[in-house]
């Protein structure tokens, strides 16, 4: 199979590749997926004064989900909790032109998302 | 060193310039049907063929009389156990095989139980060799055939065939072998591996494509087959259609060459296979051999590499053409079956790698492929997630992953 030019550049060029400390208060991390079905995702977020200043992920998979979750954190950088929820997995699979086979690399990332601001959400209401 | 690389000898090989110059006179020059027995140009036809037959029965120590040409293994696989099931069925309805066959069998398995045939699917050991002692376990009055592969196409691994066979020839069961991978490549003799039946095919072996063939055994006992394409009677009543004469000419010639070489080609070539290992496996730590360590295929090799997962590792050495047991790059979705069958967990068996090392692999691709494998893993563990939870002292097993 052909990947897209777009997926074959995030995967050799990842953006936002590597970890934020997840103990962080300001820190939402989302870990999905299960080593036996080949993907998972860690997604994490650095929220100030509601924006997410920074976006780091680690992805186990195959191109398209390296690509997915690459893409994610380019897109969660410098949106608002609430805008970040808006981002879908039909957005990927548009940006990186993924096949019927590999939409499920998108549906995780939108559910690594979710993660990571769920997260970020609940430590935020415990620290209150 | 020409790009990109071909380490994909399992799936198929590329044919031999000798094999191709055996081949160029039968298609314009001496283009006869072997089945036209009132000129030349069917005469000529036909004595090439039976040329070709009798390189071919040399390879695996047969009689030329007992080789049927088919279009390929799965054909020879598919006419093999119908065949023998509607010829034999007032003796018996059940068929022992083995987990980890090609789809080839067990997919003609599964449509031979549609029909009401029983078949035991045995399972292999860790070393992925099925155990002679669980086949005479298996073996009930009314079982008529026994199918398993010589050699596997995935882990490379050589299944005990000669004492399979001994336990077949003592229960009076036919026994059918599927040798695909192993024809060519390690000496095979129907006499000492005691096998009724046998499929292989040319393009593994550095003949063309679309020729194969299906050694039915004449003596002790006298096998017979239901036909499963009538028409002419061609191939003694087993297998009619117009014989494909060139490919059958580059079909024997590529036995001939496997014959002559052999000894010295698979000598080099386990050479260099192991030199791969070695270098892949000092470098990275948690990568796993599958299969049999020493009783395997000589250019075989199979392995899992922790953490990281297939397909994202062969797009990481694209320029090297090699396959994987991921189940993204299966069309089941499924991580493969064969690991899977070896107890190798789900996750070990998304990240193997098949290596298939062959007779136009140099000493340069094998050490440039090593190398950026080691590469390749080392990048994408710095990315997995898996792999930093692991060196956090995370017991991943003990997480609970959310399964989807």
């Amino acid at each position: 199979m052909a990947y897209s030019e777009k997926v074959i550049d995030h995967y050799n060029n990842p953006r936002n590749m590597g970890s934020l400390p997840k103990d962080d208060k300001q820190v939402g991390t989302g870990i999905v997926g299960a080593p036996e079905c080949g993907d998972v995702m860690k997604l994490q977020i650095k929220v100030e004064n509601d924006v997410i200043v920074d976006a780091k992920f680690k992805t186990f998979g195959c191109g398209s989900a390296i690509a997915s979750s690459s893409l994610a954190t380019e897109w969660l950088k410098g949106r608002t909790v609430d805008e970040a929820y808006k981002i879908k997995n039909t957005d990927i699979v548009q940006e990186l032109n993924l096949p019927p086979v590999k939409i499920h690399c998108s549906v995780l990332a939108e559910d690594a998302i979710k993660s990571a601001l769920e997260d970020y959400k609940k430590k935020a209401a415990e620290a209150k | 060193m020409k790009f990109p690389i071909y380490m994909d000898n399992h799936s198929t090989t590329p044919m031999d310039p000798r094999v191709l110059e055996a081949m160029l006179p039968y298609f314009i020059e001496k283009f006869g049907n072997a089945a036209s027995r009132n000129h030349q140009f069917g005469w000529e036809a036909e004595e090439a063929v039976e040329n070709a037959r009798k390189q071919i029965a040399r390879l695996i120590h047969c009689d030329a009389k007992e080789i049927v040409f088919t279009s390929g293994a799965t054909e020879s696989d598919n006419l093999a156990l119908k065949g023998v099931v509607e010829m034999y069925k007032e003796k018996g309805d059940h068929i022992i095989t083995c987990t980890t066959e090609h789809r080839a069998i067990l997919d003609t398995c599964k449509s031979l139980e549609k029909r009401g045939i029983k078949v035991t699917y045995l399972p292999v050991e860790k070393d992925g060799r099925v155990n002679p002692g669980e086949v005479r376990k298996a073996i009930t009055d009314k079982t008529i055939l026994i199918s398993i592969m010589l050699a596997n196409n995935e882990i490379g691994t050589i299944h005990p065939i000669a004492e399979i066979g001994k336990i077949a020839k003592e229960k009076g069961i036919l026994l059918h072998c599927d040798a695909t991978q192993g024809v060519g490549k390690i000496p095979v003799d129907v006499e000492a591996l005691k096998v009724d039946l046998m499929s292989f095919t040319s393009h593994k072996i550095y003949g063309p494509k679309g020729v194969g063939a299906l050694y039915v055994r004449k003596k002790g006992p006298r096998v017979r087959l239901v036909p499963q394409i009538d028409g002419g009677g061609h191939e003694r009543g087993m297998r009619s259609g117009t014989l494909p004469v060139p490919l059958i000419i580059g079909f024997g010639k590529a036995c001939e060459l496997c014959e002559q070489e052999m000894p010295v080609e698979s000598k080099r070539i386990a050479a260099m296979r192991d030199r791969l290992q070695a270098q892949i496996m000092k470098d990275l730590d948690e990568s796993y051999l599958n299969g049999h360590p020493t009783e395997r295929l000589p250019h075989n090799l199979n392995i899992s590499f922790a953490y990281v997962e297939g397909e994202a590792l062969l797009m990481g050495v694209k320029e090297v053409a090699l396959s994987s047991g991921s189940a993204c790059t299966s069309a089941t979705l499924e991580p493969s079956y064969v690991l899977r069958a070896l107890g190798v967990g789900s996750d070990l068996a998304h990240s193997s790698i098949r290596f298939g090392l062959g007779r136009f692999t140099t000493d340069e691709e094998v050490d440039y492929t090593g190398k950026r494998m080691v590469e390749a893993v080392k990048r994408l563990r710095e990315m997995s997630p898996l792999y930093e939870m692991a060196k956090e002292g995370i017991d991943l097993k003990s997480v609970q992953w959310a399964v989807h």
